[in-house]
Parts: structure tokens; C-alpha cells; sequence
């Protein structure tokens, strides 16, 4: 069962980089557990022993909301990465773009990938650098806005809205269409 | 109407479509590993479900395996508990495995196709990125996440929503010394690690056609680089010469009406792609990255680029930090800087061309002092064909260390890892940060480069050689 996603208000954490690939969000000694859950302390791992990392700062424990450059999640297909950003307590993601196996990973764990014009994330980044700064994600309206004026209204492909949306388990639903795999594999013995 | 390849093959597999070009598509064949499906089985059990097809499902153990002596256990006990929950898996649900014991062990990507598993026209998934290597025989061939492996084992089929198809047309005739590698790390330096996001890449010009299957699978391998679901290149003779004869190609007369079938697999003259690229690979050299992304490569001939040069401000701040990790001053000639390690293997380029072509380099000659260079066969197959032909004996004389199958260094989940600093001329496809080892330096080339770079522990040019 996916945890549903409908609209979220929390707090935002910037990390301006582009080309953040899933070895960095969650290295590769990591992999070796048979769990799904237990990533989040691990989270950008080898980033937060730096002390200055984004995610370290005072200001933003407690962030919800990433908002990060272009090409997020790419390289490697581990779902480890969605597992960790999640289990660390990430609900949203808000980028220019996204890696294609990183954003299919992503709507099968109730994590909200949002993708925004670059010049709107710049806003963000700029609007996160002061500090406390809240957005609310609302996948039922398709909107990112905040109290000071910001709106941007995004899409989501309608499949992985609805599956958002609803929690859906993807299996469920796929088992409903039996009757059409069944025709298919007599078709093609 | 005109349609292209990829279009045929995914026409070909729709069960039903579900919404706005969202299509659920049946599954030919699902490979499985280690890392990326415990999580998978575990569901299943949860929920009470079977795998449906177990037929149509391989299995093999190479992401974490150590690549020394097999006679001993593995000694990480949490890679060894990965290692027996698929054998228990495989076991369980009845899916045929190749173990670490089995000679036909190997890293996926490589003994899909070695046994003919890998056929033109099929739809191919593994919870793997480099899955787009099978893609070189006109399969539409892509990674999934753990989720998905479980959904693919449950119903034999995947959700997608249809991407976009992009032609990289390479012609012209490659120079003495550039390998398919160089192709593919030219055309990602000239995309980008982006460029081809939400597209399959179709490969097509006479360039892509000179190429042997070892070649075609190098190209497609590394289609995610450029942030492709997947890559594709249209059946041939070079691919019906390739699968006759391999222990799971169809024989007999099935195989003259799988040839049949495989014919058809092209994109028709004129087929409308929504993105066209073009290399000249005549204008191609060897290359090297200097960076953290795929993207970040330039000919050997040249120079580490200078960031505040660069166009747009998160180019030059991509650049900064990675020259910055990756130990190197702006304007530094890529031929001469001094290397730690040699690593040759990975699905990119540990097939049996890989290595005799690296073989021809090191023969007769040795690797520099202070330089580890290990090869890591990307099968044990391979490894015992090269092993027949006497690879071994040349690299081991050359001070290789000679070791067996798997990932390896690649990503460097077992122990074969860089340690911090340590820079290495790496034949595989993956240059990010902390990748081959934590504050490890990789510099991907091709084999041969790899070769020339470990004997004189320095990256150089192999056309001089």
C-alpha cells in the first residue's frame, strides 16, 4: 500500500545542484540489506559528513520539501534512493527535471516528484536561502505555492497522478486486467 | 504509416492500454540479481502471489559477489545473506538461477546475450540501469526499480507510458585506435547526461552497422548516460550471426521463422523520430572523462576545461566541484596525468573482444610501477574462453591481477574498491563521485585506452602506440 498524496504543506530544503545521481543519494554499501525500510539515516551519505552539506544546516532539520537542479535521480535504477529520501521524511521533490527511472520509482512510494521551469526552482532557491520557508504541494490541483506570492501550477502524467492520489497498489490494479494478459500469452505462446 | 523500430517492438506488446499513452506491455524475459530483488520476493510472499511466467525469468548473482577465490565463502556476511536470499528465492518461486558456483555466473548484462536469452524484437527488464545493453539487438530493453521487479514478477508485465524516440545517426568510418566506447562518450559529451531523458535512442548510420554485437552492446549499455529509457539498434547479419547456435536462440525451423521476424524489425525510411541527433565518428578520438558525470569527457588530446569558461553558471559550478573532487587544475592536458588503478571489466566492456583488444596492448609489455591493474571477465564464460586463448597468461605476465566475474569495481560493492584519492583509468560507465570507492577519482575510456594507460601509468594517447 502507497501512501496517498493529495496536497502537503512542509518545509523546504535547497540543495542547488544538478545531476544528483542515486549513488549519492544513497551509496552503494547500502544496497546490501533485504529490507525496504531502515535507508534514511543513510541519506546522501557521503554529502552529510560534511558539516556545511545543505541538509545539515539547523535550518533545515525537519524539511519535507527538496528543491534541487535538473536531471535529479540519475545513474543507477535503485529504488534504495526513493526508499531513503522518503524514509528520511521527504514527501515532495521539486526540480527542473527528473532521471526517467528515478521519477517511475518515485510515484510507486507516495514520494511526489514535481517538476518546475528552471527559473521558477531559482525562485525557490532564493525564497529557501532566508531560512524557514514553507511551501504547500498540491497534486489534486497540480500547484506549488507560498504565502508570500508564489504559485506554479505543474503536470503529472494522469497515471501516476491517480496511483498518487488514490495509494494504489500497482499489482492490484494490474491484476484486474487478467483477462487481457491471459488473451495476450495465448496469442503469443 | 511509417513507424520505427521501436515503435514496431512496443506495438508488439501492449496487453491494454490504460490511459493517456500509458500502456501495460507483457514481458519476454526478466532478468534478476541480488541487490535490487529481495525486496521484490519479500512482497510477493506478503501478498500471497506467484511469479507468473518463472520461464520467462534468469537469475544470476554479480552486484555484490567477491571476484577472488570462489572455493571460500564470501566473507561480508550481509553480501552473503543477499547472495542466499535469491538462491532461496530462486528456489522457491522455481526460477532458474546461475549461481556463484555455475560456470555460466556472470554479470547480467552479459550472459543474457551469451546464452541467446537477449533476442531481436523483445521486450527485456532487469532491476538494473545498464539494461539498455540487451537494446543492441533491436529489444526494447530497460531498468526498472525494486517496485516494478515485484509488479513483473507478479503479472509478466510493466506499466509505462510510451517515450519519446530519438535517432543518433553516427556515420563515417572510425580512425585507427577509437573503440565503440569512444562513440558513446562522444555522444554523450554532445547531449548530455540529460540529453536523451524520456526518448529511446535508436542507433542507425554505417558507422553503428561496421560495429561487431560486442560493439553494438558497449554503445547501448551506456543510453542511460545520456538519460535514455533505453537504446536500440535494428537487427542485422552481425546479430543473426551472433544468436546461431547460442544455447537459447531457437533452432531448427523455428530459428528460419525467428530470422523471418527479425527482418521486419526496422524503422521504415522516413519514420517520423521526435529528436534527431548526428556524430561524425570520423571526427572522433579517443576519449576521457575528466569529471563526475559521463557527460564531463573530452578527447585525450585535449585539456581539462577551465569552469569559468563555460556557458552558464550550474555548468561552471558542476565543473568547479568536480575538478575540485576529482583532484585536477583547469587547463591540465588529459595525456600524462598519473593513475593509481586500472580497472577492466564491467557490462560496458568485459566481453571477450574487450579483452583480447586490451590483451594486444599489454602483450609482451608490463604495468608500471606502482599501478594495481586488475581485469574482472564480465563472465565466467568469457573468462574461460579467454582463458583458452591464453589472455590470461598475457595479462597475468604483464602484472594484471586476474580475477572472476561480476560488477566488481564498477560500483564497488563487493571488496574491489578505490580508496580515497586513488585515481583510475576505468573501462566502465560510471565516473560520479565516491562511485568506484568513497573519494575515489575514475577517468572512463575504453579497454584499450585502460590498457595503454596501466602500462605506462599515465593516461596517454593509444594511437600513438
Amino acid at each position: 500500500m502507497v501512501t496517498p498524496f493529495v496536497r502537503h504543506k512542509g518545509k523546504v530544503v535547497a540543495l542547488p545542484r544538478a545531476d544528483v545521481d542515486t549513488d549519492q543519494i544513497i551509496p552503494k554499501q547500502f544496497l546490501k540489506s533485504v529490507d525496504r525500510t531502515g535507508f534514511g539515516p543513510s541519506l546522501f551519505y557521503d554529502w552529510r559528513a560534511d558539516p556545511e552539506f545543505e541538509l545539515n544546516r539547523p535550518a533545515a532539520q525537519g524539511a519535507t520539501i527538496l528543491v534541487t537542479g535538473p536531471n535529479f535521480g540519475c545513474g543507477s535504477s535503485r529504488e534504495h534512493a526513493v526508499w531513503a529520501l522518503a524514509q528520511y521524511g521527504f514527501r515532495a521533490i521539486i526540480a527542473p527535471s527528473f532521471a526517467d527511472i528515478f521519477l517511475a520509482n518515485c510515484f510507486r512510494n507516495g514520494l511526489l516528484p514535481v517538476q518546475l521551469p528552471a527559473s521558477d526552482v531559482d525562485i525557490l532557491f532564493r525564497n529557501a536561502r532566508g531560512g524557514h520557508y514553507e511551501l504547500v504541494v498540491d497534486l489534486y490541483e497540480l500547484r506549488v505555492s507560498d504565502d508570500r506570492g508564489f504559485c506554479a501550477s505543474f503536470t503529472a502524467e494522469s497515471y501516476g497522478r491517480e496511483m498518487l492520489l488514490r495509494g494504489l497498489d500497482e499489482i492490484g490494479r494490474t491484476l484486474l486486467e487478467e483477462p487481457s494478459i491471459a488473451a495476450y500469452e495465448r496469442l503469443h505462446p | 504509416m511509417t513507424r520505427t523500430l521501436f515503435d514496431r517492438v512496443w506495438e508488439a506488446h501492449v496487453v491494454q492500454e490504460l490511459a493517456d499513452g500509458v500502456a501495460l506491455l507483457y514481458v519476454d524475459l526478466h532478468l534478476v540479481h541480488e541487490v535490487t530483488s529481495p525486496q521484490a520476493f519479500a512482497g510477493l510472499r506478503h501478498a500471497g502471489r506467484r511469479v507468473r511466467r518463472p520461464e520467462r525469468t534468469l537469475a544470476t548473482v554479480d552486484h555484490n559477489v567477491p571476484t577472488g577465490d570462489r572455493s571460500v565463502p564470501i566473507a561480508d556476511p550481509v553480501a552473503a545473506l543477499q547472495v542466499d536470499a535469491l538462491d532461496t528465492n530462486a528456489r522457491e518461486f522455481g526460477i532458474e538461477l546461475f549461481d556463484l558456483a555455475s560456470p555460466g555466473q556472470g554479470i547480467v548484462h552479459v550472459i543474457g546475450p551469451e546464452l541467446g536469452a537477449t533476442q531481436p524484437g523483445m521486450l527485456i527488464v532487469c532491476g538494473d540501469s545498464h539494461t539498455a545493453t540487451h537494446g543492441a539487438f533491436g529489444a526494447f530493453a530497460l531498468g526498472i526499480g525494486t517496485s516494478e521487479v515485484e509488479h513483473v514478477l507478479a503479472t509478466q508485465c510493466i506499466v509505462l507510458a510510451k517515450p519519446r524516440n530519438l535517432e543518433a545517426r553516427i556515420t563515417g568510418s572510425r580512425a585507427p585506435g577509437v573503440s565503440a566506447k569512444d562513440l558513446i562518450l562522444a555522444l554523450i559529451g554532445e547531449i548530455g547526461t540529460a540529453g536523451a531523458a524520456g526518448h529511446v535512442i535508436e542507433y542507425t548510420g554505417d558507422a553503428i552497422r561496421a560495429l561487431s554485437m560486442e560493439e553494438r552492446m558497449t554503445v547501448c549499455n551506456m543510453s542511460i548516460e545520456a538519460g535514455a529509457r533505453a537504446g536500440m539498434i535494428a537487427p542485422d547479419e552481425v546479430t543473426v550471426a551472433y544468436l546461431q547456435g547460442r544455447p537459447r536462440a531457437p533452432a531448427g525451423k523455428a530459428w528460419k521463422s525467428a530470422i523471418e521476424r527479425w527482418r521486419a524489425l526496422r524503422s521504415d525510411p522516413g519514420a517520423p523520430y521526435d529528436t534527431q541527433v548526428k556524430l561524425d565518428a570520423s571526427k572522433v578520438g579517443p576519449q576521457v572523462t575528466w569529471g563526475t558525470t559521463p557527460g564531463m569527457v573530452a578527447d585525450i588530446a585535449g585539456r581539462v576545461p577551465d569552469p569559468a569558461r563555460l556557458p552558464t553558471e550550474h555548468e561552471r559550478q558542476a565543473a568547479a566541484r568536480a575538478l575540485e573532487y576529482m583532484g585536477l587544475a583547469p587547463g591540465t592536458p588529459l595525456e600524462g596525468i598519473p593513475i593509481d588503478r586500472v580497472f577492466l571489466g564491467s557490462c560496458t566492456n568485459a566481453r571477450i573482444e574487450d579483452l583480447r583488444a586490451a590483451a594486444n596492448i599489454v602483450r609482451g609489455r608490463h604495468v608500471a610501477a606502482r599501478v594495481r591493474a586488475m581485469v574482472v571477465p564480465g563472465s565466467q564464460r568469457v573468462k574461460a574462453q579467454a582463458e583458452q586463448e591464453g589472455l590470461d597468461r598475457v595479462f597475468r605476465e604483464a602484472g594484471f591481477e586476474w580475477r572472476n566475474a561480476g560488477c566488481s569495481m564498477c560500483l564497488g560493492m563487493n571488496a574491489d574498491v578505490l580508496g580515497a584519492g586513488e585515481r583510475c583509468a576505468a573501462t566502465s560507465n560510471r565516473n560520479f563521485e565516491g562511485r568506484q570507492g568513497r573519494g575515489g577519482r575514475t577517468h572512463l575510456m575504453s579497454p584499450i585506452m585502460a590498457a595503454a594507460a596501466a602500462i605506462e601509468g599515465r593516461l596517454v594517447d593509444v594511437r600513438a602506440w
